[in-house]
């Protein structure tokens, strides 16, 4: 998949402008926009985006966007 | 599950009198927080009973009026089931008291349903369930609930989202009624997305029980003995399980989405409504809702979006698909025919 256009896709879920500081080794949850709404948002990408429905206890345990990332690789 | 020739004839509906504006609810939090989440959920306004106001109280409102407005026999009510998570006490059932105060006959079957959010279709397939008994005359389906007492004001995840209200629905047999079909679902190993821990027999009401407590890293505080919710883990859920029921129950009911009047969705929250839509690609002018008004009053969301928007909209043969989902996890959709329901005007309380 296009791990780039992955993460374009996430900062937009979170409202985040700044791309930059977006890497595949960024643990979201530290993130300052992560919170119970952003989730929410991230939930409903995956869906739309990937169809992906990912149990509630299988994304507790993903910590980086490469974690995401791989979810999805592995998924699909 | 399928019947035949039993609906429902009437609805009335009953709301607490007090608004509350969502934005100024609280000021717990500070106002961009609470504008961002109002805005995300879209509920502006909620109805809150007051102390001294219970679920039953609403639903006897409404089914004073409905009785009234439809000039019913009591004594040909047969059947009473009351639905609540918010029942006036442990013991006795709430419905066995609405018998008394509504002056049904001791001959009324009474019994209360202790469910959710997707109670009102479970309760619905229960009594055309025992409808299809013909030594039953009228059944009586009363809904209430005031989840506003339930929730913490200080917990940012369900703060904002609950209200209250109380429906009574008439339900009838009669040959004008098509078949109706339901599909009713469990999955109890999801029963931590959405509770109230403690003041039951498993971890009994105690001082610790009651204490207040911050629970999370975002600073929500409440006791266990008010409810919580897992609202990110609800909609995973819930996008994952309801179109899939939607799907299996059109085929089952062999029904096209085309087919329906109304598609009338429980009432959680802007956000999840709008996004079951777009995934099922629903045509949004068939979708009345009360959302923004009213908030999420649990099971009673679905009949009160009826009685609310569809007044007036009900002569003639209606096709509704009902579809709700919510704590146990438990989750329902219902193809019910409806001819010329009356509806009541709302009272308020």
């Amino acid at each position: 998949m296009d791990r780039k256009n992955f993460i374009e896709k996430f900062a937009e879920a979170l409202e985040i402008e700044e791309m930059a500081d977006l890497q595949e080794a960024t643990e979201f949850r530290s993130l300052e926009e992560w919170d119970s709404l952003a989730y929410l948002n991230i939930i409903a990408m995956l869906d739309e985006e990937y169809d992906i429905q990912i149990e509630n206890a299988a994304f507790k345990q993903l910590r980086t966007l490469g974690d995401i990332i791989g979810y999805i690789e592995n998924n699909q | 599950m399928n019947f035949n020739g039993v609906g429902v004839t009437a609805l009335a509906a009953a709301v607490p009198h007090t608004i509350i504006d969502n934005y100024k609810y609280t000021e717990y939090f500070p106002e961009d927080q609470v504008k961002e989440v109002v805005d995300k959920v879209g509920i502006y306004q909620r109805r809150f009973a007051d102390e001294k106001t219970c679920s039953s109280d609403l639903c006897f409102a409404a089914a004073e009026k409905l009785i009234a407005d439809n000039d019913i026999n009591r004594e040909e009510i047969d059947l009473l089931v009351f639905i609540s998570q918010t029942p006036d006490y442990r013991m006795p059932a709430t419905s066995v008291l609405l018998q008394h105060r509504l002056g049904l006959p001791n001959s009324t079957i009474a019994f209360d349903v202790n469910l959710g959010c997707s109670a009102f279709i479970y309760g619905l397939s229960i009594v055309f369930s025992m409808m299809q008994n013909k030594g039953l005359r009228k059944a009586l389906l009363l809904d209430g609930e005031t989840r506003s007492k339930v929730y913490s004001p200080k917990d940012r995840r369900s703060a904002f989202l609950f209200g209250d209200g109380g429906v009574a629905a008439l339900i009838e047999r009669d040959d004008k009624f098509g078949e109706s079909f339901f599909s009713l679902n469990s999955d109890g190993s999801r029963g931590d997305l959405i509770k109230i821990n403690g003041g039951g027999y498993r971890n009994p009401s105690s001082i610790e029980t009651l204490k207040e407590k911050v629970v999370d890293e975002f600073g929500n505080i409440r006791s266990d003995e008010q409810g919580y919710m897992n609202g990110g883990d609800v909609f995973n859920f819930v996008i994952r399980e309801i179109p899939k029921d939607i799907k299996k129950m059109l085929a089952y009911s062999g029904k096209d989405l085309q087919d329906f009047d109304f598609y009338v969705l429980h009432q959680a929250n802007n956000f999840i409504n709008s996004y079951l839509a777009k995934k099922l690609k629903l045509d949004l002018s068939k979708i009345p809702t009360t959302i923004a008004k009213y908030g999420n009053t649990s099971s009673v969301s679905v009949p009160l979006t009826i009685v609310d928007q569809l007044q007036g909209k009900m002569d003639g043969e209606r096709l509704l698909l009902l579809s709700a989902f919510g704590v146990g996890m438990t989750w329902a959709t219902a193809v019910v025919p409806f001819v010329d329901c009356k509806i009541s005007n709302i009272v308020e309380v």
